[in-house]
């Protein structure tokens, strides 16, 4: 019973901070945890079978594909800023270039 | 290695770690999230009430499979639910499989290759042994799902841990040939199943009546095909595009 | 209903709370699938705690069944959510969804 307690405690904690994080790595990573410890409570309630599908798929393979899509985005949105950053100082540029003409003529 | 915690760090290096990592911050309570949080919290305490309103006799189908597992030509009383009894819900799961695979490689048409791979000896050949023991895993955790926890999703799911580790890790790139078995690895779970049930008909039965007898060998037939199936869609899923088409570098082809 | 079974069904029902909150409130498309995913084991867990007859007593099998069902069935939907929310980023800059979408 005292194991029960403790895992249903720590499982409810990793949850919340995985959810609350500001650290998105930190989130996937506390997830691949909690599906851990959700795999442990399948075995305590007698389902070796479930526990199995969780371990693998629900927890290592879900894992992964966050893991993947994170890094992706992060390259992606660095990309992203670059180039609206270049795009902002091209503008500049020919707004500068534009006033320039005008004072000319 | 000495970590410092990140309080202690000089104000430069603190700054080059958030930008490495992927810093999201809009996680504060503001007024509005404490009112879903109050609503959601209500909600949750009356299913906690209809919880402990689950009355003791209900009706439960333990004895009902313990009775009738010999006809079903397994001992495992999960596999025989999983492919026999309610084999119809199965091969409902198995398409859902295929329709994501569908769903992703419309949606996203590069692979999401991994870019920066650690090319250290340890990977190459830790990689290199394990594929094959997991092979060899996935096939004793088919076999033997049918007598003791295991079965077909078990096994598919440690191939598709292997698919995943071998396109992690960069062991080789998927040569044509093994494109070329792609498709045919998509779809085989399905095909397999959805053939099974018609058979059944044909040789005299409702769909998805396999014949007394025979029931473990077409599980074991069935069961197979799907492990290939929901590997190969486990791999694809990661990949989250067509494989081929996109280079390791900042590919600019689609 | 044994005392294990009872707390796990309460648990899985708080884990179905905090990710319907997650859900509902954080804007980042990362965290709401984070969220769904962990709405889903909470409802498994009340399934799975339902068919739990005892410490050692044969369990009941269909709920298990649709479990595992269950378990394949939400990681192609993961799947699919992030190859969506992939595109939403290329297409918008910003993988969130809060009304304020930037124009290009």
């Amino acid at each position: 019973m005292i194991l029960d307690l403790l895992l249903a405690f720590a499982l409810l904690l990793i949850a919340w901070t995985s959810l609350s994080s500001p650290d998105l790595f930190r989130s996937v990573v506390l997830f691949i945890t909690f599906g851990l410890l959700v795999a442990l409570v399948w075995v305590r309630l007698g389902a070796p079978d479930v526990a199995m599908a969780e371990a693998a798929v629900g927890s290592g393979l879900t894992g992964a594909l966050l893991l993947s899509t994170l890094s992706h985005m992060r390259r992606n949105q660095r990309r992203y800023d670059a180039s609206r950053q270049e795009k902002n100082d091209r503008n500049a540029e020919s707004d500068d270039a534009e006033q320039k003409e005008a004072e000319v003529a | 290695m000495i970590v410092t915690p990140n309080r202690m760090m000089p104000s430069r290096k603190r700054r080059k770690l958030r930008d490495e990592n992927y810093i999201d911050d809009d996680v504060k309570l503001t007024p509005a999230r404490r009112v879903i949080l109050a609503m959601v919290a209500v909600l949750t305490v009356v299913l906690v009430m209809a919880v402990f309103a689950v009355p003791d006799d209900v009706v439960r189908l333990t004895q009902l499979t313990e009775d009738r597992l010999p006809e079903s030509g397994v001992s495992n009383t999960v596999t025989a639910v999983l492919i026999n009894f309610r084999g119809y819900d199965t091969f409902l799961e198995v398409s859902v499989l295929l329709l994501s695979i569908i769903g992703v490689w419309s949606v996203a048409r590069r692979a999401r290759v991994p870019v920066k791979v650690p090319n250290t000896p340890v990977l190459r050949v830790f990689v290199r042994l394990l594929m094959p023991l997991m092979v060899i895993v996935a096939g004793y955790l088919l076999w033997i799902g049918s007598d003791v926890p295991g079965g077909a999703f078990q096994g598919g799911a440690v191939l598709g841990g292997m698919g995943v580790l071998w396109i992690a890790a960069a062991v080789d790139d998927p040569g044509s040939r093994e494109r070329r078995l792609l498709r045919p690895l998509l779809i085989v779970g399905m095909a397999f199943f959805l053939g099974a049930g018609a058979l059944a008909i044909v040789v005299g039965g409702s769909m998805m009546q396999y014949p007394e007898g025979e029931a473990k060998t077409w599980i074991l037939i069935i069961e197979s095909a799907a492990t290939f199936s929901i590997g190969a869609t486990l791999v694809m899923l990661f990949l989250g595009g067509q494989p081929g088409g996109s280079s390791r570098e900042d590919g600019k082809k689609s | 209903m044994t005392e294990t079974a009872l707390l796990y069904m309460v648990v899985g029902v708080v884990l179905f709370g905090m990710g319907l909150f997650a859900l509902v409130a954080y804007p980042h498309l990362l965290r709401k699938i984070l969220a769904m995913n962990v709405m889903g084991t909470g409802t498994f867990m009340v399934f799975i705690a339902i068919a739990h007859n005892g410490d050692n007593q044969p369990i009941d099998p269909i709920p298990h069944a649709l479990v595992i069902t269950g378990i394949v069935v939400a990681v192609c939907s993961t799947g699919l959510a992030l190859a969506l929310a992939s595109q939403v980023q290329a297409l918008t800059g910003q993988p969130r969804i809060d009304g304020s979408e930037r124009e290009e």
